[in-house]
């Protein structure tokens, strides 16, 4: 069979391999072993599937902005008018990537920290990942709507259920705070749905774009907000974050892991895709307030972070410091602001998804994240102090290191924006290399001061399984970046002229014509 | 047709190599083979850089650039992985894989008493890796990775002995005293990026030297005097030099290797290949004299007071940054790249040969239970007096060259002054004065270490001390006579040499020079005439004068009246104190900066902003709203399930009027 006629299908397939996985699920039997195995099995497919998407990519890419690859429309539900839209450009495309590429390290991570209610866990986690690759394919405005809420219900369910703790007070802070928030984005849509009788992200884009949804200022201000609002609190940016530290301290490690590896891109892809690529306008007038937000949240995550006692609770405020970076870069509207901020999805993905398994195997030896209960452990466990310290690096952005890349074309876009905003923001590299190295030093130099700490076993092979294809892929990431970057920089190219493209309205007619055919 | 091995790519590779090999499996190898492999690809580099010198200088080219593709690309923004051979790159080239190869054979003995030697020399490959990166880069940004890799590897060799609170302290503050530095530098990229639109050394001069001065001066000036931040940060000149000293808790090699004669001086070397930048930024290049010249009299005048004997080479090191600094910084390029070189030969020497001392004797560094060593290491005691000679300034050792080219320069040059001339000369007394001081106390008079190790439980394994093996004694007598010969080409014939690196640029600025010329008559291609050949004789005769008075002092306060200078000490209490406690400038930083900030973080922004302020009115929100849903109690189940129900329902409702309002 020649690959290319899976390309309309191989999303659908993609996405909903977890799911089917996860119904099969229900019939086997209650054997933990068999269950762990089988989830590795699903996810590890599920990658090899979506790896075809980068495969073909070159092929299927889109020539002109505003459209996709891997098309594919279908009628849902006739009334209301909702369709099966789903479609990827050079961005979305790494997003699903780092979606399934996460996804069997958390089923490792889970092999053997989870051991109650082994079938459920897994079952959520494949129910879990197939809505955030639904985030991330969705190109109709319900569609969309529908697998967004579909993340929070597992998500919620694996904080609330396999947590620390105060579980409970977490899951249920995670689920109201960022359901509040998406009911607005909700409103927005329905308004634009009244209006113009589609959910069709495309369609809705050349209609707003060419005045036929006419908008006055305060309504166009609400509807991006609406949609701004939710995305913000997903991000999260400053000061929508304190959902973060407290889902993250409870979650259990694979929560965690996709969490901040892929939950909180839905955010900023949200960002980039809907309020910039609905309301461009709106996005450039409202651009100065957001990029300061952003930049508190880069010095205020980093120096909060500095201070924290507990571990998991320092890697969430360097989360809100990292994706406050994401934001400055896409709202300096610059080439490389915005290129940059799209890759440091992915690195922060990466490292802070291992991170956070680093600091779960951690907790798998002493059922504690208190900075203060370690010390010295670079001599009981060389290895993983040595893959730490790379992850770490690769998180303070250090050359030749992904999160370089990243930071470096994200504060450079933002310096061509204004001076000031890449200037202040710059500033967070010396915190980053502070709250980093600093947490390291406490935990692996030094002497062992708990006896407690003396014996504890270096990574097994599980995980290094786990850890080493990480480390590996952070630094090609930094080394090689234009293997992600050329498609990302495509598209960003698209997205950047969407703002000139409501402005020029001849142009956009013919446009709105070839996509309406 | 060259062969690809045949390009310099290899002599950064070959070192990075090594360091993976040893760093991946050097855990199963024996010391042997370790040792074997770090030197064999460290040797192999300086093969290749050699290779490629003397191409270099038989092609008749001024300089070869290689590009090996595109790093990173954005719009219309690229940087390269390319390489730039010229001469200045050529020079750096060779002291960093020439000294880089002696510390590695010095070190095969040397660290082989110590834990994790596959780890240590796996680090000094990766740092040769950066190094060479650093000084081979055709770019800006592929500079800065090399520039915050040598941070890195100093990061990791600084803290090798991690175990150690003071190590694993020093090292963090030497990275994150770094990123301070790297901030300015990296702003100073931005702009690069802003107006010349690339980063590529050979487009940003062209760019800067074809624009008027009128119109670039400001930018120009802004982009230099962030670049010297950032290369006030890597090699320690005021106000982020404090990192340097806490350095040396680091395994003595490397404080040879990276905290004397190669990575710190990687500012020097930005600020060199930044000439035709900072040549047509006037105050920016005032700036890097200002600070160069005051820092190299304050480090020295800390220096005169240390009692660890690589706290004084610390300093001295930091002291003799800030004359190259100084040098730079009146336009006089390469007379600070010639300073460079030799420093790197006489400061590696006396790191190395402080190496052996602290050996020699088990692990003592203060130098007041040293003395007397003379007779029981004669082989370091005469190398590192040579290497004391030159870094005095005293003829015709190396260091005499390099350092009165500067103070001629600092003297004569359009952008010099004479009080930079008198700092310089002031320096160089307190230099030769406290080297004098280390000699005399670490290897004249009597030992007097063993008095206390008889009190001591170990007495009997009895440090006598002992001469080092001639594996670290062969390095020593290498870098001697490299620290008498080295200044021999002379500071004219240097830059003749460096020419076409720095002489380009400046040609093309003449108003700086038709301003500012008259006061020194010299001819347009820096030949003396007659008047100023006399002048720069007799100023010449001044600093080889001050080099013996320094020299004299010292013999006379602690070999004739070994006593005085205690009870001078005691007569000037407070400010001898001040200089002993480093002008309590640490003190002044952590009390300032670092707790304040720390404090700030904990007590306010985490614990009121954030606890009580943001996440505090969230959560007094859903108090409120759950006292006015009173009425509704019941459903708030608290269970997600019926909380997803209610999603289901609000929506159906919004929809509903939405759809009412859509109709309407």
């Amino acid at each position: 069979m020649n690959a290319s006629t899976l390309n309309p299908w191989i999303l659908t397939i993609t996405t909903f391999l977890p799911a089917l996985g996860a119904l099969l699920m229900v019939f086997l039997p209650r054997r933990d072993r068999i269950i762990r195995w089988f989830a590795l099995a699903i996810s590890i497919v599920t990658l090899l599937v979506s790896l075809h998407l980068p495969a073909h990519y070159r092929q299927v890419a889109p020539a002109n902005s505003g459209s996709f690859a891997y098309e594919l429309n279908l009628h849902w539900i006739t009334s209301p008018n909702i369709h099966y839209h789903v479609g990827i450009d050079g961005i979305s495309l790494w997003l699903v990537i780092l979606t399934t590429f996460l996804v069997p390290f958390c089923v490792l991570a889970s092999w053997k920290s989870i051991h109650d209610r082994v079938k459920e866990f897994f079952i959520l986690l494949l129910v879990l990942e197939t809505a955030m690759i639904g985030v991330f394919i969705a190109l109709d405005l319900f569609l969309f709507y529908f697998f967004w809420e579909a993340t929070l219900i597992p998500m919620a369910l694996i904080i609330g259920i396999y947590g620390h703790e105060r579980r409970v007070y977490a899951a249920v802070k995670f689920f109201l705070y960022t359901m509040i928030a998406s009911v607005l984005m909700l409103a927005a849509i329905i308004w634009l749905y009244a209006q113009s009788g589609t959910f069709d992200f495309t369609e809705l884009q050349h209609l707003l774009a060419s005045g036929a949804i006419a908008l006055s200022g305060h309504t166009a201000l609400w509807l991006f907000l609406g949609f701004f609002v939710a995305f913000a609190v997903k991000v999260p940016l400053f000061p929508l974050h304190t959902w973060l530290p407290d889902a993250h301290v409870e979650a259990p490690t694979a929560g965690s892991v996709l969490l901040a590896g892929v939950m909180l891109k839905m955010g900023t892809y949200g960002l980039l895709r809907f309020s910039i690529g609905l309301f461009p306008a709106e996005a450039h007038k409202n651009a100065p307030w957001i990029i300061a937000l952003a930049i508190i949240g880069i010095i205020y995550g980093a120096l909060v972070a500095l201070v924290q006692p507990n571990m998991k609770k320092l890697v969430a405020y360097s989360s809100v410091s990292h994706l406050g970076f994401v934001v400055l870069g896409t709202f300096s509207f610059t080439r490389a602001g915005m290129d940059g901020g799209v890759y440091q999805m992915l690195n922060h993905g990466i490292s802070t998804g291992a991170l956070f398994l680093l600091l779960g195997m951690i907790y798998d030896r002493r059922h504690n994240y208190e900075i203060k209960e370690y010390g010295g452990l670079a001599t009981p466990m060389p290895v993983f102090a040595t893959l730490f310290l790379l992850i770490t690096l690769s998180s303070i952005g250090l050359p030749m290191m992904n999160g370089f890349v990243g930071e470096f074309l994200i504060l450079s876009g933002a310096f061509q924006a204004r001076a000031i905003y890449g200037i202040l923001a710059a500033s967070g590299v010396i915190w980053g290399a502070f709250y980093m190295l600093w947490l390291y030093q406490r935990t692996f130099y030094g002497t062992i001061v708990n006896p407690l700490n003396t014996t504890l076993p270096d990574v097994d092979t599980r995980e290094r399984t786990i850890l080493w294809p990480l480390a590996v892929l952070a630094l090609v990431m930094g080394v090689f970046p234009q293997f992600w970057m050329n498609s990302i920089d495509a598209s960003v190219a698209g997205i950047l002229e969407t703002p000139k493209v409501a402005s020029s309205a001849p142009t956009l007619q013919v446009k709105v014509g070839t996509v309406l055919k | 047709m060259k062969l690809f091995f045949w390009q310099p790519w290899l002599i950064p590779l070959l070192p990075l190599v090594g360091a993976l090999i040893n760093g991946l499996f050097g855990k199963r190898f024996s010391k042997s083979v370790v040792a074997s492999i770090a030197l064999f690809f460290t040797g192999a580099s300086l093969l290749f850089a050699s290779v490629h010198a003397y191409t270099l200088l038989h092609s008749g080219a001024d300089a070869l650039e290689t590009s090996y593709g595109t790093w990173i690309r954005a719009g219309s923004f690229a940087a390269d992985f390319g390489i730039y051979l010229d001469h200045l790159s050529l020079v750096m080239m060779l002291v960093v894989t020439g000294v880089g190869f002696v510390i590695h054979v010095y070190s095969v003995a040397y660290m082989e008493h110590e834990g994790g030697y596959y780890r240590f020399f796996s680090f000094l490959n990766f740092f040769m890796f950066f190094m060479l990166t650093l000084v081979l880069a055709n770019n800006y940004l592929l500079l800065f990775v090399g520039w915050e890799g040598v941070g890195l590897a100093s990061y990791l060799l600084i803290g090798f002995f991690f175990q150690k609170d003071s190590a694993a302290n020093a090292g963090k503050k030497a990275f994150i005293t770094n990123r301070i530095g790297d901030f300015g530098f990296l702003i100073a990229l931005f702009l690069l990026i802003q107006h010349f639109g690339t980063l590529r050394f050979a487009t940003v001069f062209n760019i800067a030297s074809s624009l008027p001065a009128e119109t670039t001066a400001g930018l120009l000036t802004a982009i230099g005097l962030l670049m010297l931040v950032g290369a006030c940060g890597k090699s320690a000149q005021i106000p982020l030099y404090v990192w340097l000293p806490d350095a040396m808790e680091g395994p003595t090699p490397v404080s040879a290797l990276i905290h004397a004669a190669t990575m710190v001086t990687a500012g020097v070397y930005m600020v060199c290949r930044s000439n035709a930048i900072f040549s047509r930024a006037p105050l920016a290049l005032l700036a890097v004299a200002i600070i160069g010249a005051l820092t190299s009299f304050f480090a020295a005048s800390i220096g005169i007071v240390q009692t660890d004997i690589k706290r004084v080479l610390a300093y001295s090191t930091v002291s003799q940054l800030g004359y190259m600094f100084m040098a730079a910084g009146v336009a006089a390029y390469s007379a600070s790249i010639f300073h460079l070189m030799t420093h790197a030969f006489f400061k590696a020497l006396l790191f190395l040969g402080a190496g052996s001392v602290i050996h020699g004797i088990g692990g003592e560094q203060d130098m007041r239970s040293m003395g007397g060593l003379r007779k029981y290491m004669p082989w370091t005691f005469w190398t590192m007096l040579i290497a004391t000679l030159a870094i005095s300034g005293i003829p015709p050792f190396a260091g005499f060259f390099s350092k009165d080219e500067i103070l001629w320069q600092a003297f004569s040059s359009p952008h010099g002054s004479k009080i930079f001339w008198a700092i310089g000369i002031i320096t160089a007394f307190m230099t030769s004065f406290y080297m004098f001081r280390l000699i005399f106390l670490t290897f004249t008079g009597e030992y007097r270490g063993a008095q206390q190790d008889a009190h001591s439980a170990h007495a009997d394994h009895g440090h006598v001390p002992h001469e080092s093996p001639w594996l670290v004694l062969a390095p020593l007598v290498l870098l001697a006579v490299l620290s008498i010969i080295g200044g021999w080409v002379g500071g004219n014939r240097f830059e003749h040499f460096l020419a076409p690196v720095i002489q380009k640029v400046q040609t093309e600025s003449p108003r700086l020079q038709v301003a500012e010329s008259a006061a020194i008559p010299t001819s347009e291609h820096g030949e003396k005439t007659g008047e100023s050949k006399a002048l720069e004789t007799s100023l010449m005769s001044i600093s080889v004068l001050v080099a013996f008075s320094g020299l004299g002092l010292a013999w006379f306060f602690y070999v004739k009246r070994p006593e005085l200078p205690g009870k001078i000490a005691a007569a000037s209490g407070g400010l001898y104190k001040l200089v002993l406690n480093k002008y309590w400038i640490d003190e002044v930083y952590s009390a300032v900066i670092i707790g304040p900030l720390v404090a700030l973080s904990r007590a306010f922004l985490w614990q009121i902003v954030d606890q009580k302020v943001v996440d505090g009115s969230i959560n007094e929100t859903a108090t409120a709203v759950r006292g006015v849903s009173h009425v509704v109690r019941q459903q708030q189940s608290g269970l997600i399930r019926s909380y997803a129900g209610w999603i289901a329902a609000g929506a159906a409702v919004i929809v509903a009027y939405m759809v009412w309002m859509g109709t309407r």
